[in-house]
Order: C-alpha cells, then sequence, then structure tokens
C-alpha cells in the first residue's frame, strides 16, 4: 500500500531528525546549513501523520490524546533542533534538554520553592479566598442591598490589575507567605462571589415552584435545587482560580520574601543569567497549574455528570 | 435604579469609613511604636492626631492619596518622570500594542481551528494548558532576555500582554465561530458558497457578540501583563515601575496613587470596548443575544 509506505518515509525522517539533534555537535546548523531542509520536512512529515490520527474512524479513540502530545513533541524537537543547530546562548534560550538537567539537579530546591509558594501561599490563600466569595454569596442572594452593593464592586475588580495590591500587602503582613495569601484571597474573592451568585440565581422558577409544593425545607432547597444548578458555574470560578492564584503568588513574590519561594528564584536566577533554572522553575509551575486544574476537571466531569455539556460528549 | 445607586454609595461610604478606621489604627500602633521606642510621653489625643499625617504611613488615608494624586497628576507637567500621566501613557502604549497584537492573533488561530480539523485536536488541549502556565511569572525573564538582544522599550511588554490577551479571543471565537445557525449554514451550502464565503458572510457575523465579550476580558489581562512586565524594568517608568519603587522606599501613598490610576485606567479601557461593542451590534440590528 502507497499510504504505508509513505508513513515509513515520514517516520523514517523523523527518526533521522531525532538521531541528528542528539548526536551532531552544537551549531550543526551552521556548519551544514542544508539540514534545516531536514527540519522541514520532519515538520511535514509530522503534520500528516498527525492529520492522518486526525482523521481514524471511531475504533481507535485511544489515540485522540496521543495528538496532542505529538504536536508538543514536534515543538520541542523544533526547539531543540534550533537552539542547538544554530549554537544559541543558553543565556538567551537553554534547549529542552538543558533545562531538563537543570530540573533534575535542582529537585531539592524546586521542591522547597514548591512547598513555600504552592502548598503553604497558594492553598491557603485559595481555599480562603473561594470559601468566602461562595459564603458572601449566599448572602447575598438573600440581601438585594448587599447585591446592589457588591455586583458593580465585583465587575469593577475585574477590570482592574488586582496583582498591584502585592506591595502592600508584603508591608502589612510581611515577607512570608502570609502576603502571599491575602494576595490571593483578594485576587480569588470576586470571580467566585459573582459566578456563585450567577449560579444561584439561575435557578428555574418553576423548579423553586415545585421544591415549595414539597413543602421543602430551605436547607433542602438549597442542597437539591440551588446548589446543583450553582455548580457549574462554581467549577468555572474554582478553575479560573486556580490560575489565578498561582500567578498572584509568584508575582507577590517579586516584591519581597524569604530566600524561598518559586517568584524569588524566578527573580533572582533571572539576575544571575542561570536561565536553564528559571525555566525549570517555571515548568514546574506549569505541570502544577495543569496538575490543579486536570484535577478540577476530573472532579467537575464526575459531580456534573448530569449536565448537558457532559451528556452531549457521549452521544456523539 | 435609584436603589441600587443607594446601595452602592452606601457601600462606598462604608469602605472609606472603614478605610479611615483602619489607617488610625495602623498608622497610630507604628506612631506609638515610634514614640516609646524614643521613651517619649505620648497620649491618646496626641496619637489620633498624628495618625494621618505620618510620613511613610502603613495605610494612607484616602485624603492622603487624594493629595498625592493631585500633586502628580495636575501639579506635575506631563512630561515630567513624576507625573503619573506619563507613566500611565506608558504602560497604556504596551497594553493597547499587546492588545491588538493578541486580539488577531487569537481570532487567526481561532480560524485556524474551526477550518482545520488537525489543527483542532493538536492545537486545542495546548491554548487551554497554556493559560494554566502562570506565565506572568516569566516576564521579568523575556524583559531581560529580549534586553540582552536589543530589543527594549516598548515591545517586551507588548510580548507579555499578547501572550494574555490571545487566550481569551481564541476560546471564543472558536465558539463564536460555531455558533452560526445550522438552517443559515444550509442555506448557504445550497447557494454552493465557499468556505471563504461562509466565513466572511455567515461566521465571521456570528462571532461577533462573542468576540466583543472576550475583548472586554482580554484588554484587562492586557493591563495587567503590561504592568508586571514593568517590575524589572526599574527606572525605565511605566506604572509597575511606580509601584516598585514605592515598595522598595516605604512611599505607600506612591503605591497607592499608582493603583488608583492603573484601577482608572482599567475600567476606562474596558468601558471603551464596551462602547465599541454597542455601536457595532446596534449597527448590525441589535443582535445582542445572537
Amino acid at each position: 500500500m502507497p499510504n504505508s509506505l509513505k508513513n515509513i518515509i515520514y517516520i523514517v525522517l523523523i527518526t533521522m531528525q531525532l538521531i541528528l539533534v542528539t548526536l551532531s555537535d552544537v551549531g550543526f546548523y551552521d556548519a551544514m546549513s542544508l539540514y534545516i531542509l531536514l527540519l522541514f520536512a520532519t515538520a511535514y512529515s509530522m503534520a500528516m501523520l498527525l492529520g492522518q490520527l486526525t482523521t481514524l474512524n471511531n475504533k481507535y479513540k485511544f489515540v485522540k490524546p496521543l495528538i496532542p502530545t505529538l504536536f508538543a513533541f514536534m515543538l520541542i524537537l523544533t526547539w531543540e533542533s534550533i537552539v542547538k543547530g544554530y549554537a544559541i546562548s543558553p543565556i538567551l534560550m537553554p534547549s529542552p534538554s538543558n533545562i531538563f538537567t537543570a530540573l533534575i539537579n535542582n529537585i531539592p530546591m524546586l521542591w522547597a520553592d514548591f512547598k513555600q509558594t504552592y502548598l503553604k501561599a497558594v492553598v491557603a490563600g485559595y481555599v480562603i479566598g473561594c470559601l468566602s466569595g461562595f459564603l458572601v454569596a449566599q448572602w447575598a442572594v438573600r440581601n438585594k442591598a448587599l447585591k446592589d452593593a457588591l455586583m458593580p464592586l465585583g465587575n469593577f475588580m475585574s477590570a482592574i490589575p488586582i496583582v498591584g495590591i502585592a506591595p502592600i500587602m508584603v508591608m502589612w503582613f510581611g515577607f512570608d507567605w502570609q502576603s502571599k495569601a491575602a494576595v490571593i484571597v483578594i485576587m480569588t474573592f470576586f470571580p467566585m462571589f459573582i459566578n456563585t451568585l450567577t449560579g444561584l440565581q439561575s435557578t428555574d422558577a418553576l423548579h423553586k415552584d415545585l421544591m415549595h409544593t414539597y413543602a421543602a425545607k430551605k436547607s433542602q432547597i438549597f442542597f437539591k435545587n440551588q446548589l446543583p444548578h450553582a455548580l457549574p458555574f462554581i467549577f468555572n470560578a474554582l478553575k479560573l482560580n486556580s490560575a489565578l492564584a498561582l500567578i498572584g503568588a509568584i508575582v507577590a513574590e517579586f516584591f519581597g520574601t524569604p530566600i524561598v519561594g518559586m517568584g524569588f528564584r524566578i527573580s533572582t536566577e533571572v539576575g544571575r543569567m542561570n536561565m536553564d533554572l528559571v525555566w525549570a522553575t517555571i515548568v514546574v509551575a506549569a505541570v502544577a497549574g495543569s496538575l490543579s486544574y486536570g484535577a478540577l476537571a476530573l472532579l467537575e466531569r464526575s459531580l456534573l455528570f448530569w449536565h448537558p455539556s457532559y451528556r452531549e460528549g457521549k452521544n456523539s | 435604579m435609584k436603589q441600587k445607586l443607594f446601595s452602592l454609595v452606601s457601600l462606598l461610604v462604608i469602605v472609606i469609613a472603614i478605610w479611615y478606621l483602619a489607617a488610625l489604627l495602623m498608622n497610630g500602633n507604628q506612631l506609638i511604636n515610634n514614640l516609646e521606642r524614643k521613651n517619649q510621653q505620648w497620649t491618646y489625643s496626641q496619637v489620633i492626631a498624628g495618625a494621618y499625617d505620618v510620613k511613610r504611613p502603613m495605610l494612607p488615608a484616602p485624603h492622603q492619596v487624594g493629595q498625592e494624586l493631585i500633586k502628580s497628576i495636575i501639579d506635575k507637567p506631563v512630561t515630567s518622570k513624576r507625573s503619573l500621566i506619563y507613566h500611565a501613557q506608558i504602560t497604556l502604549n504596551s497594553t493597547l500594542l499587546g492588545f491588538v497584537f493578541g486580539s488577531l492573533l487569537g481570532i487567526l488561530i481561532a480560524v485556524g481551528i474551526v477550518h482545520n480539523k488537525t489543527l483542532e485536536s493538536s492545537l486545542m488541549p495546548w491554548v487551554i494548558a497554556s493559560q494554566t502556565i502562570p506565565i506572568l511569572a516569566i516576564a521579568p525573564m523575556i524583559v531581560v532576555v529580549l534586553g540582552a538582544v536589543n530589543i527594549t522599550g516598548v515591545i517586551p511588554k507588548a510580548i507579555i500582554s499578547m501572550y494574555l490577551s490571545f487566550f481569551p479571543a481564541t476560546i471564543a471565537m472558536v465558539k463564536g465561530l460555531r455558533s452560526s445557525d445550522k438552517l443559515h449554514e444550509e442555506l448557504m451550502h445550497t447557494y454552493s458558497a465557499t468556505a471563504k464565503d461562509i466565513f466572511w458572510k455567515l461566521r465571521w457575523y456570528s462571532a461577533q457578540p462573542y468576540l466583543f465579550a472576550s475583548l472586554k476580558v482580554a484588554i484587562a489581562a492586557a493591563l495587567v501583563g503590561a504592568i508586571v512586565a514593568e517590575l524589572p524594568t526599574g527606572a525605565q517608568g511605566g506604572l509597575g515601575a511606580r509601584l516598585l519603587s514605592g515598595s522598595y522606599y516605604g512611599q505607600t501613598e506612591q503605591i497607592w496613587s499608582a493603583l488608583i490610576v492603573a484601577a482608572t485606567l482599567g475600567s476606562i479601557l474596558v468601558w471603551l470596548v464596551g462602547i465599541a461593542e454597542k455601536v457595532l451590534l446596534r449597527r448590525r440590528g441589535g443582535l445582542d443575544h445572537a
């Protein structure tokens, strides 16, 4: 079959590129500029292979998650080839392999940074911020004056750069993780508040009346009607806040911190031009961010299996 | 409407009252500590009188911030390095540049994703994953690195803003471009319209309401990006640089006034996008909920 022959050629091209990158000396594009053609050929073959994978029929559903992985692999391969091939100084752009080595060599330090920034500041701030946003929304849904006052304020807060309060919080709560948690509380409060409020108000009036005819207690109405309706909105806010919280903590550490923490690591290692270590810290942050986002998405899926947006996926 | 205004105004009054009280407590404590260190006698009336004009207070009272704002906006000429207008305009430049490029990039990616299945399944997960990466954290690094190859000034900051603002545009455009009415699409199909025709005559219009909703988010994000990107540039100016120098020298009034200017700038930008949205959507017959 010519198609499978083509595929073999594609795979051979990609393997050749891999061998070239791993075995050649640094600066091979400068030495032999024709090698760049191989990179183009590899990119083309990868695109073709990806195209075939996407059009596979439903029987091979399990390859679906493979597609973005291969795409990322191609990007990293291109990055590595260009950095190595043109011998770009590691100060400008370290190669993925350098970053990986830096990551492996500095695990204890990066773990300490992670503990300081993520496990202390982010978790504390995130929990307090989201919980208080949720509780105040409960209150505001019953109290119209509070709602009218806080809603415009919430919209206003979403338009302004809240990370700017970081220096003030550092001044008030000291250099340690408490000041970072305070920044996160303020950053996460309003998204949670607005989303919960919208969610609680989205309940169907008919459902409410029905609950009333069943003589449902207030707590029952809340747990069986309002809360399930609000959950999609709440999860939206939780996911949004998980990204915001990490950003808040890292940026707040630029304004002063004890000698540990991811933001501290980034700002000092930039100063010392240790770019591979900076990138390694960013990899840690990215993995932490994606994992927490993914965990929330999984939790949402298991709690909201009944929601139309998840049911539709099953039919198609 | 009147009731809403009343709630808002009363909230503002409460906030300002709490602010004054907190300023009294925090600055008063500072003052008392100071006096006790010098072994001086103090009375409460003396502390209360002094709490509102401490130099470098923990929490400047609203009128102190107001004075600083007047001093740095009205009294200083716009070209002066101490004028907040000067710094705000620096930040605004990179915000707008980043916002424009970010939105264009976001729209382009969305068009690619909608028209190409391979691109969708390979790129879309990474577009979402890109936002779980705290890219703001590497803002200082990008500025430093680009500075090393002699790219300084507005472009590194604009790149950060661009990265932050492309995502909302992409997500909303993918949703918007797909939201065109099935019947309309089929009608276009019976006219044997090409993909280009369908895009320009149908999809582009169905996407507009989504686009504007996301542009509001994007421009706020672009402002945050510009401010954070200014943190390491130090003396070069911008609201972020004001925040950092204020924090280094303990100039709390300077921090607060820079914050207030940043907040005002943010709300004006979002408001302007809102106006553009209203004008454009009204011209096409008020299809706000398309």
